[in-house]
């Protein structure tokens, strides 16, 4: 069974007197080692379908099996469980706590999964040194760089050992020579064997990845092999996918 | 995440969070401050009064009668008492002959006057009147010389016992006894010293005080003093047998025609204790509610902040829902956020009130005692307050979406 098996996953908003359909039944099942890139202009829904992985919202129609568990139906104490111990997030704007050092920051999921002071220590220090902060471990975020911010994130996403690292926009707030630092980083962290998906706009970006998922309208457009590494994996949609529509 | 690691991290999360906004909390928290202050004050002042109370109540013994012509407490009309006639000397010596069951009986009558010495005066000084037997019923010991013999009473001898304040003041380098003071217009040999009193219920300094026997009193400051009887009984639990005999006694002494009401009171301690209760009562209600009302505003002030932090810190409560905290766990960060900044009100306010009391207690006759168990409550009420009061806010961000959250700048 694949890591990630969603299945006719829809998410629907009501504003007002309107419904809003953002994801109208998708279906995607991804393996533990991928390297994904979810693709699409604004309003496609790719960040409601990011959101609905990262289980930080709950789909109004469909399943969602990660790691051998449902979690479209959990409660929201249940999905925080399943936040903590399943996926390590990377924010477009870092999202660390400005007050607290980077080895604080690294900590905090391991705070909150119960892990005892002197264990978290031990391994929010070695998910530092993971990415090349070991002399970095006492700086507050505003003491550091972007590029090092976002490192800091990234050791913070790998500091639990999720199942998936889910990445929004992780360069968007950098510049070039800096995001590809951080992408060369998550390609040695793909290499090692960590499930990486990355949400983005860009196309180099996306081009990293081994498997393009282009989202419009609500439903999965495409599914490509960048050929960077042959990816075994193929849509097991019940719908035929969907061409993506020409101009506006 | 065990409790006490939550407790812990919401702590230094919290401390971090008022330190980054100091003037912010200094204001907020002086609603509580001030509201801490008025309970730490109330109960010290009740504490303080209760304190005084008991210290003035025992030194008029809890097995003593006191038989005077008008009761203490008096809620009839005063011309139902106006036209009783005094009570004499000679009844106090009736009725000490007797009764069966008191231990001591003992005259006595009070005034004020002036008293004299080496062209020192003191004005405004209060004269008892007592026998030898007033040393026991009043508890007083004496500090040098000696207290009034039996003769000294029957011989009216003019000899005195002067109250600590008044020997210190007319004799502080040397000696008062055998010394000559004049006593309104008559002289006197003082023969002894009162040990310290301390003032009743922290208002009337019983040291300021001359004793001269009785039998002087009638000769030389009033002509028809009125009598109060002390009448000791072996144990306070003796006190109702005591007090049917000595209303039999003093309505044959006094001639009461049978079926007519006593034309005399007896008074016990424990009408003070009555009285005292229910004014503690009714001091003990204001404070209440003026404390309740100044902690309500206080707390009206931190639930506004907690609101404020609530709403600026939701992007952090957003990245700390995504890493995993729960509801349970945002609600105890900022309920601790909260009792934090009420307990550092608490503690503000008991550093204000401690020494304020201690002043109070130095420099003016109110005795206020703080006590370990005013600064218990003080912090306990202000932690309870912050809770109460962060409640509401702390549930709006443990039900945040983390989505939106997340999306907050």
């Amino acid at each position: 069974m694949a890591l990630i098996q969603i299945r006719n996953l829809a998410r629907r908003y009501v504003m007002g007197s309107d419904t809003v359909h953002a994801l109208r039944g998708v279906s995607l099942d991804i393996e533990k080692g991928e390297y994904v890139a979810i693709m699409g202009p604004s309003g496609s829904g790719k960040s409601t379908l990011m959101n609905l992985l990262g289980c930080l919202d709950s789909p109004s129609a469909g399943s969602y099996d990660l790691n051998g568990k449902d979690v479209a139906r959990m409660s929201d104490n249940d999905l925080a469980e399943i936040r903590n111990r399943e996926i390590g997030f990377v924010f477009q704007s870092f999202n660390l706590l400005p007050r607290s050092d980077a080895l604080h920051n690294v900590e905090l999921p391991l705070i909150y999964s119960g892990m005892s002071r002197t264990d978290r220590r031990l391994r929010a220090r070695e998910a530092l040194v993971q990415v090349g902060l070991a002399d970095r471990l006492h700086h507050r975020p505003n003491e550091l760089s972007g590029g090092q911010r976002q490192r800091v994130a990234v050791a913070r996403a790998l500091v639990n050992h999720p199942s998936i690292v889910l990445a929004d926009e992780p360069t968007g707030n950098l510049d070039s020579r800096t995001g590809q630092e951080i992408l060369n980083l998550f390609e040695h962290l793909s290499s090692q064997g960590n499930t990486i998906i990355v949400v983005t706009h860009e196309e180099d970006v996306a081009q990293h990845s081994h498997r393009i998922l282009r989202i419009r309208d609500g439903l999965i457009a495409a599914d490509e092999s960048t050929g960077r590494r042959s990816s075994s994996v193929t849509v097991p949609s019940p719908h035929p996918p969907v061409l993506p529509p020409q101009g506006p | 995440m065990t409790l006490s690691d939550e407790i812990r991290e919401s702590a230094l999360i919290a401390w971090a969070a008022l330190r980054a906004n100091k003037l912010r909390s200094t204001l907020t928290t002086l609603g509580v401050v001030i509201g801490i202050i008025t309970v730490t004050l109330m109960g010290t002042a009740i504490n303080g009064i209760n304190a005084a109370f008991r210290q003035s109540i025992s030194s008029m013994g809890a097995d003593v009668l006191f038989v005077g012509r008008f009761p203490w407490m008096a809620f009839d009309d005063w011309r139902t008492y106006r036209n009783r006639p005094e009570i004499t000397l000679a009844q106090a010596r009736e009725l000490e002959r007797l009764l069966t069951t008191a231990v001591a009986v003992a005259p006595q009558v009070d005034g004020n006057g002036t008293v004299l010495y080496n062209r020192r005066r003191a004005s405004g000084v209060w004269i008892n009147g007592n026998t030898e037997q007033s040393l026991s019923i009043r508890g007083l010991s004496i500090a040098t010389g000696r207290w009034f013999t039996a003769s000294d009473i029957v011989s009216a001898r003019p000899v005195c016992v002067l109250g600590s304040y008044l020997a210190e003041g007319f004799f502080p380098h040397e000696s008062p006894l055998g010394k000559r003071i004049r006593i309104n217009d008559s002289n006197y040999e003082v023969i002894g010293v009162i040990e310290p009193l301390g003032s009743f219920l922290g208002t009337w300094n019983q040291d300021n005080q001359v004793v001269i026997p009785v039998t002087r009193f009638q000769a030389d400051l009033q002509r028809r003093p009125d009598y109060s009887i002390s009448v000791k009984a072996r144990s306070a639990a003796d006190l109702p047998e005591v007090v049917e005999e000595v209303r039999a006694v003093m309505r044959r002494i006094r001639k009461v025609p049978p079926g007519a009401p006593d034309d005399f009171a007896i008074n016990q301690q424990d009408v003070f204790i009555q009285f005292f209760m229910a004014f503690g009562g009714a001091i003990g209600l204001v404070g209440l509610f003026i404390t309740g009302l100044s902690l309500l505003v206080g707390g009206i002030g931190i639930m506004n902040i907690m609101f404020v932090s609530v709403t600026e810190r939701t992007k952090e409560i957003g990245i700390r829902k995504a890493l995993g905290a729960k509801k349970r766990t945002i609600l105890i960060q900022f309920l601790i956020e909260a009792a934090s900044l009420t307990l550092g009100a608490g503690l503000l306010a008991v550093a204000i009130t401690w020494p304020a009391t201690l002043a109070i207690d130095h420099y003016t006759s109110f005795a206020a005692r703080m006590s370990w168990w005013i600064v218990a409550i003080a912090l306990l009420v202000s932690i309870l307050t912050g809770i109460v009061a962060g409640f509401i806010p702390a549930l709006r961000a443990a039900r945040m979406n983390p989505v939106d959250a997340l999306r907050a700048d």
